[in-house]
């Protein structure tokens, strides 16, 4: 199977590899999949006092469309607010690499990682953790 | 160079041009139908096939006579096992055979149970191999064969064949084993190993894809298949079909060539894979899979923890190697068969099997040694996992949302 030019793009040159502080009262952390399953993802994002994500990391175990899903989603998430990250949708990801149908569940990691990070800064600041959306896995 | 490097030779063997030189004639001077009695094409091809037919019939101790021909080791697999159910079944039907066999022995049991038979499937220890008592354990007043690979194509392990051979004469009961890997690579002797059945395929061993054959013992005992596949009789009535003659000329080729180079292809292969297999265990946290004592000597199977085999190929896309990570088949579930040594999956997603060859060079091994380490390197940074085990956090520890 050959994988999109966009996928091996973010392969071969991550972005935003790396770890935040996730003792930190505003980093937000989430570590979602399982070894067992082929691929975890950890995804944190720091946030500033107005709700702005200043900074996102991840690392990945995975395969490339793995690797490239993380790496996009910390690209997208830069700059937004809690607010407008919580919208991203693993369909949005799906496009945007192009990955075929056997790797759309790299997709909804990518989003559940997304989404477990920002829970995790939600607690940390006394707020509701958000529902989970039950996904389709 | 060229690149990428092949080191899957355990999935395909390129064609040897020896062999392909044997093979053109047949495609455009002596295209009978070996079948043909009555013109000098079908004399010239029939002499063609007769003279492989002894050359491959050699290399496993065999007599010509024994040698029948298929498509393949997959064909000769499932004529062997659904041919000896037929032809026995008055006799019993329970079969024993291994949970790490290829898939073409699993399924074409797994079609025999639904018809009636009884099959046994015998786990292997750690190191791939299972025991001679398994097999005494597993047999039943109505065992009528036991099937047994030769080597195996993922790990390379050997089994027991020679124990397993004697153990079946002195029971009565038929011995098949899915030599595939085996022949043309290792001795294999038919007679020395107490083998009814064998099956294997010239594609394996630098010969052309698409041709195979099932070693069929006549005496002591004889043994009958009962054909799969009806039509003019040919293979003495038990695979029918117009021979593919320039693919068995080809098979026989490769046969004498392997058995005149066996022994020096092995000590350079072995030494080349040792080279290799010594440098890649110099990565921390990085695993032989199976034994590395009865073992092909061209093949090593390796994980790398903390690094996903898809992705880790991805990394050394100049390399072309298989994993055994789920991400390669459409299923999520990891190779079957590192499950089956009870490796964890996550041991068994990080797999990679290195299979080289007979054109396989130093060169390329070198490369390949470096390419590995920095792939595994610089995955190793973006792993979750791999920061948590330095950190000393067991994984184990933590609750995994599964997906
Ligand atoms: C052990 C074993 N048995 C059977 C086969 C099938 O052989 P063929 O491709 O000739 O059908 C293979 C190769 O894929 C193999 O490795």
């Amino acid at each position: 199977m050959a994988y999109s030019d966009k996928v091996i793009d973010h392969y071969t040159n991550p972005r935003n590899i790396g770890t935040l502080d996730k003792s930190s009262e505003s980093v937000g952390t989430g570590l979602v999949g399982a070894p067992e399953c082929g691929d975890v993802m950890r995804l944190q994002i720091q946030v500033s006092d107005e709700g702005v994500i200043e900074d996102a990391k991840f690392k990945t175990f995975g395969c490339g469309s793995a690797i490239a899903s993380s790496s996009l989603a910390t690209e997208w998430l830069k700059g937004k607010s809690v607010d407008e990250a919580l919208e991203i949708d693993n369909m949005e990801i799906v496009e945007e690499l192009a990955l075929p149908p056997v790797k759309i569940h790299c997709s909804v990691l990518a989003e559940d990682a997304i989404k477990a990070a920002i829970n995790d800064y939600r607690v940390k600041k006394g707020l509701e953790p958000l529902e989970a959306e039950k996904s389709i896995h | 160079m060229q690149l990428p490097i092949y080191l899957d030779n355990n999935s395909t063997t390129k064609c040897d041009p020896r062999v392909f030189e044997a093979m053109t004639p047949y495609f455009l001077k002596d295209y009978g139908n070996a079948a043909s009695r009555s013109h000098a094409y079908g004399w010239k091809t029939e002499e063609g096939v007769d003279y492989a037919r002894e050359q491959i019939a050699k290399i496993i101790g065999a007599n010509s006579k024994e040698i029948i021909f298929t498509s393949g080791a997959t064909e000769s697999n499932n004529l062997a096992l659904k041919g000896v159910y037929e032809m026995y079944a008055a006799k019993g039907n329970h079969f024993i055979t291994v949970s790490t066999e290829h898939k073409a022995i699993l399924d074409a049991c797994k079609h025999l149970e639904k018809l009636g038979a009884e099959v046994t499937y015998l786990p292997v220890a750690e190191n791939g191999l299972i025991t001679i008592e398994q097999i005494q354990e597993a047999i039943k007043p109505n065992t009528v064969l036991v099937s047994v690979m030769y080597a195996n194509n993922e790990l390379g392990v050997i089994q027991p064949i020679r124990e397993i051979g004697a153990l079946c004469k002195e029971k009565g009961i038929l011995f098949h084993t899915d030599a595939t890997q085996a022949v043309g690579k290792i001795p294999v002797s038919v007679i020395d190993d107490n083998i009814d059945l064998l099956s294997f395929t010239a594609h394996k061993m630098y010969g052309p894809k698409g041709v195979g054959a099932l070693y069929v013992r006549r005496k002591n005992p004889r043994v009958k298949v009962t054909a799969q596949i009806d039509g003019g009789g040919h293979e003495r009535g038990m695979r029918s079909g117009t021979l593919n003659v320039p693919g068995i000329v080809g098979f026989g080729k490769a046969c004498e060539i392997a058995m005149a180079e066996m022994d020096t292809d092995a000590a350079r292969l072995s030494k080349m894979r040792d080279k290799l297999e010594n440098a890649l265990l110099q990565l921390e946290e990085a695993y032989v899979n199976g034994t590395k004592e009865h073992r092909l000597p061209h093949t090593t199977n390796i994980s790398f923890k903390y690094v996903e085999g898809e992705g880790l190929m991805m990394g050394i896309k100049d390399v072309a190697v298989s994993s055994g990570s789920a991400c390669t088949s459409a299923s999520l579930e990891p190779s079957y068969v590192l499950k089956n040594l009870g490796l964890d999956d996550e041991l068994a997603h990080s797999s990679i099997r290195f299979g080289l060859g007979r054109f396989t060079t130093d060169e390329e091994i070198d490369f390949t040694i470096k390419c590995v380490t920095d792939a595994v390197n610089k995955l190793r940074d973006m792993s979750p996992l791999w920061e948590m085990f330095k950190e000393g956090i067991d994984l184990k520890s933590i609750e995994w949302t599964e997906h």
